[in-house]
């Protein structure tokens, strides 16, 4: 072998390392770890930040976003994956990053609106024409009626379907749990695929043809209606639950890259009138009123409950998506 | 300069860099994974492996596989024959056609096979009207899991195939053997090695197969829940140590069946070279 060969490599070894350590040290740079459904939503609202902190601090900065399952982002974040801000689908997950110590345990009290910058809910999705006549929760029990829902125990979202159904079942029942657990069993029996995540139960709804409603967070729902007009309509039921996807900076990162304080307007920003009609016109539910109303129609106001009814997510995730939990024991009283 | 007294120079070298890539490669990252169970409570543990539910996937997942295995063994080692015996115009686009399984995405694998099989697709709309369910059935996973294993197979047999000599058929024949007899007692015997080789690795694979089956299994509990689905669900609930316990009892039967293949392969060749 050529002697000057390894070290020819080494050099591009360290060649190739360079930028990558210039970009770890400039104070510039951003990185977003979020979850599926808000990948359109934050390369907008890059856009916007980035002019905004030009405009006020003439720096240029760039926002890196990483996208995939809320629970897969916690865990990559856990082991080590460079965040600065993680803008997520549960508090759940960010309460696992505060345990790895990477963020303060009362992270939710540092922004406004228990740092939940936009909602959402669960809403019907349903053919156009709504041939099978579901108005309501209680349509979607009768024989006959296949709902595609994805798997509670893989997908942060099918959880937010299944606490709306079981608010429904405690609504309808004047708060029996026994009934509420009866009504949800009910519910999954008429559910034939549970997919492992939330974009595969609607791949499964809207592409494949299959099932007359897909349980969905109220931004697919109106972003599929946007892609294939005419197909499908919204129906939003008359009680739901309010979703509140939580953004947290992680400070332990963001300590170390120096980037607190542009983290941190980041976050902040995600609150002002123009960052919330994007949210609202990507389908997620403004905070601000004034911006709430002008959102157009589709933002019918439905009967919302937070989490908080099911004692906070530690308590709900255990009590109802745990090993031997309520959702596990539907499946075995089958 | 060379101290070794070997015929062939360089086997320290070989060795210990040998022992430092299978470390580094292979064996750290199991260990890893056996050691992420460290201080497990025998509940955890219980839960992660006991239960019905786990019971249930694991039966699922080591069934399904035997049986993709199992298939992919006889079509393989006929695709395997047909490569090698006849010249045929697209011979070639074929044998590569054969590598595709390995190269695609396995969520695409999933997502294709859905939608092929679903109530709905080209060949599952037909199948439906007969009263077949592939799609979100057990019988979807197979299929699954056959077509990610096939390539093993094929590729495991067919050099073998090519090198066998001619004049072994030629000799057989010319002591009267007919097509069939040639067949079972000569080239069978011979590249039954491959064969099991090819099975041992499309079985290793198909125990461990998750993006292509998740798309197509339908993931109900207890009835089309594979038991790689279940190490994603304890991950989901930060329970590291149970998803451990599964990925390390995923280890031990496959480490179990490939070492029993092996071995049936060693008595094999064997009985061959006693021959």
């Amino acid at each position: 072998m050529n002697p000057t060969r390894p070290w020819l490599l080494i050099g591009a070894f360290a060649a190739a390392l360079l930028p990558v350590a210039a970009a770890a040290d400039s104070s510039t740079t951003l990185l977003n770890v979020s979850y599926d459904p808000t990948r359109e939503f934050y390369s907008a609202y890059n856009d916007l930040f980035a002019k905004h902190w030009k405009a006020k601090t003439g720096q240029t900065v760039t926002i890196q976003q990483s996208h995939g399952g809320s629970g897969a982002q916690a865990r990559a974040v856990i082991e080590g994956l460079d965040a600065d801000v993680v803008t997520l689908a549960l508090a759940y997950d960010i309460d696992a990053i505060a345990k790895a110590k990477l963020l303060p345990a009362d992270w939710q009290t540092q922004l406004p609106d228990a740092s939940s910058p936009y909602t959402s809910t669960i809403v019907f999705l349903v053919r156009a024409g709504n041939p099978k006549k579901l108005h309501d929760w209680n349509d979607l029990i009768a024989p006959g009626v296949n709902v595609i829902t994805p798997n509670p125990k893989t997908s942060g979202g099918a959880r937010w379907n299944f606490l709306a159904a079981y608010n429904f079942g405690l609504h309808a029942n004047h708060n029996d749990d026994a009934k509420a657990r009866a009504y949800v069993a009910a519910l999954y029996k008429n559910v034939s695929v549970l997919d492992s995540g939330a974009r595969g139960a609607t791949t499964t709804f809207t592409e494949r043809g299959i099932g007359d409603v897909l349980l969905a967070w109220e931004n697919e729902a109106i972003l599929s209606v946007r892609e294939h007009p005419g197909a499908y309509q919204i129906v939003v039921p008359r009680t739901s639950i309010l979703a509140e996807p939580p953004v947290a900076v992680v400070a332990a990162n963001a300590a170390k890259h120096g980037t607190q304080a542009l983290a941190e307007a980041y976050l902040k920003g995600l609150y002002e009138p123009d960052a919330q009609k994007l949210a609202c016109f990507y389908g997620y539910r403004p905070r601000l009123v004034s911006v709430l109303r002008g959102c157009g129609t589709h933002f019918a106001i439905a009967d919302l409950v937070t989490i908080a009814r099911f004692g906070g997510w530690q308590t709900a995730q255990k009590r109802f998506f745990g090993e031997g939990g309520v959702f596990d024991q539907i499946y075995e009283a089958h | 300069m060379f101290r070794s007294r070997d015929a062939i120079p360089g086997r320290g070298i070989a060795l210990g860099s040998t022992i430092a890539i299978v470390t580094l490669v292979v064996f750290i990252p199991l260990a890893a994974v056996v050691l992420a169970m460290q201080g497990i409570s025998a509940e955890t543990l219980a839960r992660a492996l006991f239960t019905q539910r786990a019971l249930a996937a694991f039966r699922l997942t080591l069934l399904a596989s035997l049986a993709a295995a199992t298939i992919d063994l006889a079509l393989g080692s006929y695709l395997a024959w047909v490569l090698v015996r006849y010249r045929f115009a697209g011979r070639r686009v074929l044998d590569a056609l054969i590598d595709v399984p390995l190269a695609i995405p396995t969520a695409v694998t999933g997502i294709s096979l859905a939608t092929l099989y679903g109530a709905n697709g080209w060949i599952g709309g037909f199948l439906e009207a007969h009263g077949v369910h592939v799609a979100y059935t057990p019988l979807g996973i197979g299929l699954a899991l056959t077509f990610v294993g096939l390539p093993f197979v094929v590729r495991s047999v067919e050099p073998v195939l090519a090198e066998l000599p001619r004049e072994l058929d030629e000799a057989a024949a010319t002591l009267g053997a007919d097509r069939a007899t040639i067949l079972r007692r000569i080239t069978l015997p011979l590249i039954l090695p491959a064969m099991l080789t090819g099975f041992a690795l499309s079985l290793g694979r198909a125990l461990g197969e998750y993006g292509s089956v998740v798309f197509i299994s339908g993931n109900m509990p207890g009835r089309t829940e594979i038991a790689p689905l279940a190490i994603v669900t304890h991950l989901e609930e930060y329970d590291y140590q149970g998803a451990a316990a599964i990925a390390t009892a995923l280890l031990v039967i496959s480490f179990v069946l490939l070492a029993a293949i092996n071995g049936l392969q060693r008595r094999l060749s064997v009985a061959k070279a006693a021959v």
